[in-house]
């Protein structure tokens, strides 16, 4: 799989399947990017339903920034592929009061850090009108784009927003991590009558992952609001989404081999609604948890899973405290070793679940 | 009334105008009405346009007992707003649209099925006109279950068919608008959108995207400003570098409108849809207007202007009182169909103010109901662990 392998291996298929992937449909047994894979979710969903379109920068004649509707303007036309100006506030705006109207936007962002410019939309238009109304206009738009921090791109293009917008009733929030989750996450995003904001991530764009023949097909939708259980295990349970999904596989993979520890790796897929059964399954097996994500720590989707498991009978199942591998604390620096240290990789996961596990919590916090 | 006790004034609008002109008319009139008249309207004023709305309109004496119901039932039940906070029976915000009546009552005579409108939070007026009742429009300001809103939404929080708010955000509701004109070509049903805003959301960044969007794609939306002078407590001459709001569009066309006459307003709005529906894109309409009473109810509205100004709009601009001297004058109408309309009014907006205060909240299950569509979760968190809530759906769902 593309997680065992090498950056320079994983950056030569990811061009490999560039290439084919843009061109020919994607066979079962081969690998399919994340991108490739949001490609056919949106491009069958505009298929499926006359009232999707996509608008947003540069979604359009540029085949989009990070190539996510690319031949998409040229199957459906100007009238469903709208490239906008460089202006949030204004086209999510349009986009939730097309939504208010009955039609069913996609609104992409180039990055969710732009999004920031048009937040009062998002929430106070999109997530609080259904309420507001008394269920008497739904808004069914997706927000979806880029999260999260990307590569030597610095403070303000590095950003993760799931506890931003998980924050917020009236919001769904997804975060894929697969091709897989992608596909089957954004058609659900499609076809969900309430407002949904999807975070990718740019740095997964670009990774193939098998996609077995149920997930390529026209009919796929994963249920919004379950978890998946990535890899089962024993010993600790490492909760994550999108790219920490990334990270968490990998320390897995690093404590079986290397300390015989086995994690059991909770891929959230869903920040809102978040699905805690799941969560409590895997701690009434392992008994201790940690929380994996790119957001910083305070208030962020760690912190939240730590409140559930402390305001529920899960608290009695801990052997250890909970700990949170987060972004840290700062804002995203430039220079790449700093960045590379702002992030948590999967030596950061390794070692905290060392410290979980050996009950060293005492000690590191004395220091 | 009004001239004797100034103070009381912006409380009791709408008996006071009518009686105070009833009278006078009331020996010209004998009795006898015509079938229509011919009004000259005060001249538009242009930007970027070769032709604009007609500078005459004709006037059934049918259409004049219409326009003057809707008039004074605005009037009345803004009133009634007003009365019902001070009793502190409606909470928080309370916008009153007193003085600005014309404006929506001419363009909803404009208006067909198809077309559709959303406004600010001076929103209770449209609601009516958008087909809520009085009671739905009241009783949701104060918060009861009869409200169209269920009493979640509130004063600014509105909505009815082809109605979309009621925001609460200054400007939010222009690209909202541009976006339901968008939905209106996309599904090629020849509506056209109105996109009310004040002088003061004027400014707002996000009105000069929607404008740009708009005239890019060609949308089908009418960007209304209601210039009452004032955005709260600032004037627009100290607020706006250009208060020719009909020309702020630069490249989208633009009309000034006497947002006190309510045959200007109806035109200029019929003119709008014609533009509109031609296909030429988006258009911009000034409607110059005045508001009596302060920006919300917490505001006196008299530290930035004075009352003399207040008290000489009332008298020589008012849009119901210049309406209804116009329809007797031509005799459209008689005095006594007017007093029964009057009469009526009062009687349906007394007896909607009545229930409105009697009317229960919703019960509390009703806390959680509908925050979404489709819920994923059969509970909500509520205020600790212990207490969680049942998501309820109360509205009719197509599943």
């Amino acid at each position: 799989m593309a997680l065992k392998s090498s950056p320079a291996v994983l950056g030569m298929l990811t061009r490999l399947s560039r290439r084919s992937f843009a061109t020919s449909k994607a066979l079962a047994s081969k690998p399919v990017t994340v991108r490739d894979a949001l490609n056919q979710a949106i491009d069958e969903e505009m298929e499926r339903d006359e009232k999707v379109f996509v608008l947003g920068e540069e979604v359009a004649q540029y085949d989009g920034a990070y190539k996510v509707t690319r031949g998409l303007w040229k199957k459906y036309g100007d009238k469903r592929v709208i490239d906008t100006p460089i202006t949030e506030a204004g086209f999510a705006g349009i986009a939730v009061g097309a939504a208010f109207a009955g039609l069913k936007p996609i609104c992409e962002f180039m990055t969710f850090n732009f999004s920031m410019q048009a937040i009062d939309h998002i929430i106070n238009s999109a997530a609080k009108t259904f309420y507001m109304s008394a269920g008497t206009v739904p808004v069914p738009i997706v927000f979806r784009g880029p999260n999260g921090a990307a590569s030597g791109v610095a403070a303000q293009h590095s950003q993760c927003f799931g506890a931003w917008y998980s924050h917020c009733p009236g919001l769904k929030v997804l975060m894929p991590y697969s091709a897989e989750d992608a596909k089957g996450l954004l058609k659900a995003a499609i076809r969900d009558p309430d407002p949904v904001v999807m975070l990718e991530d740019e740095i997964m764009y670009g990774i193939p992952f098998p996609m077995s023949d149920e997930a390529q097909s026209k009919d796929f939708v994963l249920p919004i609001g379950k978890a998946k259980v990535e890899r089962e295990g024993r010993h600790i349970t490492l909760v994550c989404a999108g790219r920490g999904t990334d990270t968490a596989l990998k320390a897995a993979e690093q404590l079986a081999g290397s300390k015989g520890i086995e994690c059991e790796v909770v891929n959230l897929r869903t920040i809102r609604p978040m699905d805690f059964d799941t969560i409590a399954r895997s701690i009434a097996k392992t008994h201790h948890l940690i929380t994996v994500e790119q957001g910083w720590p305070q208030s962020g989707i760690g912190a939240e899973i730590c409140a559930r498991v402390m305001e529920s009978p899960s608290f009695f199942e801990l052997d250890a405290p909970v700990w949170r591998v987060c972004g840290a604390d700062v804002p995203m620096p430039y220079a790449r070793t700093l960045e590379a240290h702002a992030v948590p990789g999967p030596a950061d996961v390794v070692d905290a679940v060392t410290s979980v596990l050996g009950n060293k919590i005492s000690a590191v916090q004395a220091q | 009334m009004s001239k004797l006790i100034p103070s009381a004034a912006k409380f009791l609008a709408g008996n006071t105008i009518t009686k105070v002109t009833a009278p006078v008319v009331a020996t010209n009139a004998k009795y006898s009405t015509k079938k229509e008249a011919t009004f000259e309207i005060k001249p538009y004023k242009l930007h970027k346009l070769d032709q604009g709305p007609a500078t005459s309109a004709t006037l059934t004496s049918e259409d004049a007992l219409k326009l003057y119901e809707q008039l004074t039932i605005l009037r009345r039940i803004e009133t009634a707003s007003g009365n019902l906070y001070k009793e502190k029976i409606i909470r928080g915000f309370c916008h009153l649209y007193s003085g600005q009546e014309a404006v929506a009552v001419g363009m909803r005579a404009a208006m067909r099925d198809a077309d559709s409108v959303i406004t600010a939070y001076r929103c209770h007026g449209w609601t009516y006109l958008m087909g809520v009742s009085v009671l739905g429009v009241l009783s949701e300001l104060t918060g009861r279950r009869t409200g169209c809103s269920r009493g979640k939404g509130g004063s600014m929080h509105l909505y009815g068919r082809n109605f979309y708010g009621g925001n609460g955000i200054v400007g939010a509701q222009v690209p909202l608008g541009a976006g339901v004109a968008f939905a209106h070509k996309y599904r090629a049903d020849g509506g056209v959108t109105f996109a009310l805003y004040g002088d003061g959301a004027a400014n707002q960044g996000q009105l000069f995207e929607a404008y740009n969007m708009s005239k890019l794609w060609d949308l089908p939306c009418v960007f209304v400003c209601e210039n009452n002078g004032y955005g709260m407590g600032t004037s627009v001459d100290r607020s706006s570098a250009s208060t020719e709001y009909y020309t702020r569009g630069d490249y989208v066309p633009g009309v000034w409108v006497d947002g006190m006459d309510v045959l200007a307003t109806r035109e200029a709005a019929r003119f709008a849809i014609e533009y509109c529906n031609a296909g030429k894109g988006p258009l911009v309409m000034e409607m110059e207007t005045y508001r009596y009473s302060g920006h919300s109810m917490s505001d006196p509205g008299t530290s930035y202007r004075t009352r003399d100004e207040v008290q000489e709009v009332r008298q020589t601009r008012d849009p119901i009182t210049s309406f209804k001297e116009k329809i007797l004058n031509h005799e459209l109408v008689t005095p006594d169909q007017l007093k029964d309309i009057d009469a009526k009014v009062r009687k349906e907006v007394d007896e909607a103010t009545k229930q409105s205060k009697t009317e229960p909240e919703v019960g509390i299950e009703e806390l959680s109901a509908d925050i979404y569509y489709k819920n994923l979760e059969p509970f909500v968190r509520g205020i600790h662990p212990a207490a969680p809530l049942k998501h309820l759906e109360v509205q009719p769902r197509n599943h």
